[in-house]
């Protein structure tokens, strides 16, 4: 059985707009794709651990010395809006 | 006579050694099959000419005054989702059409310290999610084989342009399979090395857990000495490994004899063309014939592997790109508050696979549905390791199809996107596991079309991996060309 998903509240989590189109054919897609990743729920018992990373690193740490890093100009170059050497964006204040 | 854009790295690297030609003569050779072909083939988004031969030039003199490593003057291309700095970095995406990188990733800046010269970005599906090259916002690369079918992807461009003579050589990365499949299906050296031995930073980020830089070449030689050059600890990614360099060449004598070779469940099964299990027949004899011993190996939980990379990659690659948010790079079109800025942006910017990607990933990590998705996906991650792990125990190395098809022909399987990803179902568990993985090309099936044969290794087995590789291409002897290189 295809998965049925909430189109218009994942694609809010997303902070994705989508045509009406592009919204049914999303909720067509990812049910069928859905359907067939839930075959993970057969596969694995529960006392199999989780597997992040195959390669388990931690604690990974440097020596905590100054060392150059991005020049601002450098950080900037890409903004679509700046003013002086900061980001600018439109108000922050959610409209729902 | 083969140009010289069509040799290998090492036969180039010879007669630069020896005075018999110089990086000028090789930039300008490949230049002038870009010019030749690349309006058909379609391999890169940014040429970088005027760069390449002062690159060239700065070469030749390291040459003249003796101090050139073995990638010294050797052309390159890089796939776009690779950072380098003052030249745009697109990663196949409207979102970052105009983004000029302040930084270089760290495979890049290695190289570009040794001498290489860099020819371009090669062209790639978006943000390197697809296995086709049919998701670049900027329009398919052409198989050089069949311009009428795909290259593979998402490392696409790459594949083209080694396989065309464009370049010498070429990264990509992969994530799913994205630099051996393409190889396969272009008829190049694939190489996919152990997670976190090549520094991911500066690869602009798809899914973190599962990216590999990897190589394309023409011959498993080039692939080795390559990988000398990039593999490393780097202090900018956490994740790389600290390993002490290696001479990756070393090793390449010829000798599998008494190694014990597993071919994988699947190989001569239903799903893959029989022209594909025909060559992997022969490529197994071969490797019999050198005196390894051939086995089968089964692999339980295989099937389930697809599932669980189509839920993690996507999940990752939901969390990862959360940064295309219109505020420090990239496109913006203008909302009323910055919510709404942020999701016009994206809806404009991003291509229909990318939001396909994200909308999955956003579900399987949402409340009430992550442990269900993502957290069963995780743990079949274990159940997949394990079964390599087990493999192992028995077999030096395994044996599969890279892909169980040859190329496809263009817009074939663009609107069933669960027929496109099957087609990663062999190069997959490598990705899961860590493993190092390579795709050599086998022979060609009845069309004419090339089909790669597939190597793994256990984790950081890269030098047995490459010894059986080597041992395996000197016995195919694969020396078929593209008729568009001779054309």
């Amino acid at each position: 059985m295809p998965v049925e998903i909430d189109i218009d509240h994942v694609a809010r989590l997303a902070r994705l707009d989508l045509t009406d189109e592009e919204k049914a054919r999303l909720r067509t897609q990812l049910g069928l794709i859905l359907e067939h990743a839930a075959k993970v729920g057969e596969a694995a018992a529960a006392d199999v651990p989780p597997t992040a990373y195959a390669i388990p690193r931690s604690n990974v740490l440097r020596p905590d010395e100054p060392v150059p890093s991005l020049a601002l100009e450098g950080a900037l170059s890409n903004a679509p809006d700046r003013e002086d050497d900061r980001f600018k964006v439109p108000r922050i204040t959610e409209v729902e | 006579m083969r140009a010289l854009c069509d040799l290998t790295a090492g036969e180039l690297a010879g007669r630069l050694r020896a005075g018999e030609t110089t990086s000028a003569d090789i930039t300008e050779s490949c230049l002038a099959r870009i010019r030749a072909v690349e309006d058909r083939v379609r391999a890169f988004l940014t040429l970088t000419p005027g760069t390449a031969k002062e690159q060239a030039a700065r070469a030749d003199e390291r040459i003249q005054a003796d101090s050139a490593a073995a990638v010294t003057g050797i052309p390159i291309a890089v796939k776009d989702v690779l950072a380098t700095r003052g030249v745009r970095t697109t990663c196949g995406s409207k979102i970052l059409e105009t983004y000029v990188p302040p930084y270089d990733c760290t495979p890049w800046s290695k190289l570009s310290s040794a001498g290489a010269v860099l020819l371009g970005k090669t062209n790639c599906d978006e943000f390197a999610m697809g296995s086709s090259n049919e998701n670049s916002a900027y329009g398919p690369v052409h198989n050089p084989w069949d311009l009428e079918r795909v290259p593979g992807g998402s490392s696409g461009g790459s594949a083209a342009a080694v396989a065309a003579g464009e370049a010498v050589w070429a990264l990509g990365t992969d994530t799913g399979g994205s630099v051996r499949q393409p190889a396969s299906l272009c008829g190049v050296v694939g190489l996919k090395p152990t997670y976190g031995l090549i520094s991911r930073y500066g690869l602009i980020a798809f899914a973190s857990s599962l990216d590999t830089v990897g190589t394309f070449t023409r011959s498993v030689r080039d692939a080795a000495v390559l990988l000398s050059v990039l593999a490393g600890r780097d202090r900018m990614d956490a994740t790389s490994l600290d390993r002490p360099p290696l001479d990756y060449t070393a090793d390449l004598d010829g000798e599998v004899r008494g190694l014990r070779v597993g071919v994988v469940e699947g190989t001569f099964g239903e799903g893959v063309e029989p022209d594909v299990r025909a060559i992997l027949r022969t490529a197994v004899d071969r490797l019999g014939g050198l005196g390894a011993q051939i086995g089968e190996v089964s692999l339980p939980n295989t099937d389930y592997a697809l599932s669980a990379y189509y839920l993690i990659a996507p999940s990752e690659a939901s969390s990862n790109l959360a940064r295309y948010d219109g505020v420090r790079y990239g496109l913006r079109v203008e909302g009323g508050d910055s919510v709404e800025m942020m999701a016009r942006t994206r809806g404009a910017g991003f291509g229909p696979e990318v939001k396909r990607r994200i909308m999955l990933g956003t579900y399987a990590l949402s409340a009430g549905y992550y442990e269900a998705y993502y957290g069963q996906a995780q743990k079949v991650r274990t159940l997949i390791i394990r079964d390599y792990e087990r493999a192992f125990e028995s077999f030096d190395v395994l044996v599969s199809p890279t892909s169980p098809t040859t190329a496809f022909r263009i817009g074939e399987r663009i609107d069933d996107p669960l027929a496109m990803y099957l087609s990663d179902v062999f190069t997959i568990p490598a990705n899961l596991s860590g493993m190092p993985a390579i795709s050599i090309p086998g022979g060609l099936d009845a069309a004419g079309l090339p089909v790669g044969v597939q190597i793994t290794a256990p984790v950081l087995g890269e030098a047995q991996l490459l010894r059986v590789a080597d041992a395996l291409e000197r016995e195919i002897a694969f020396d078929a060309a593209p008729h568009i290189v001779g054309a």
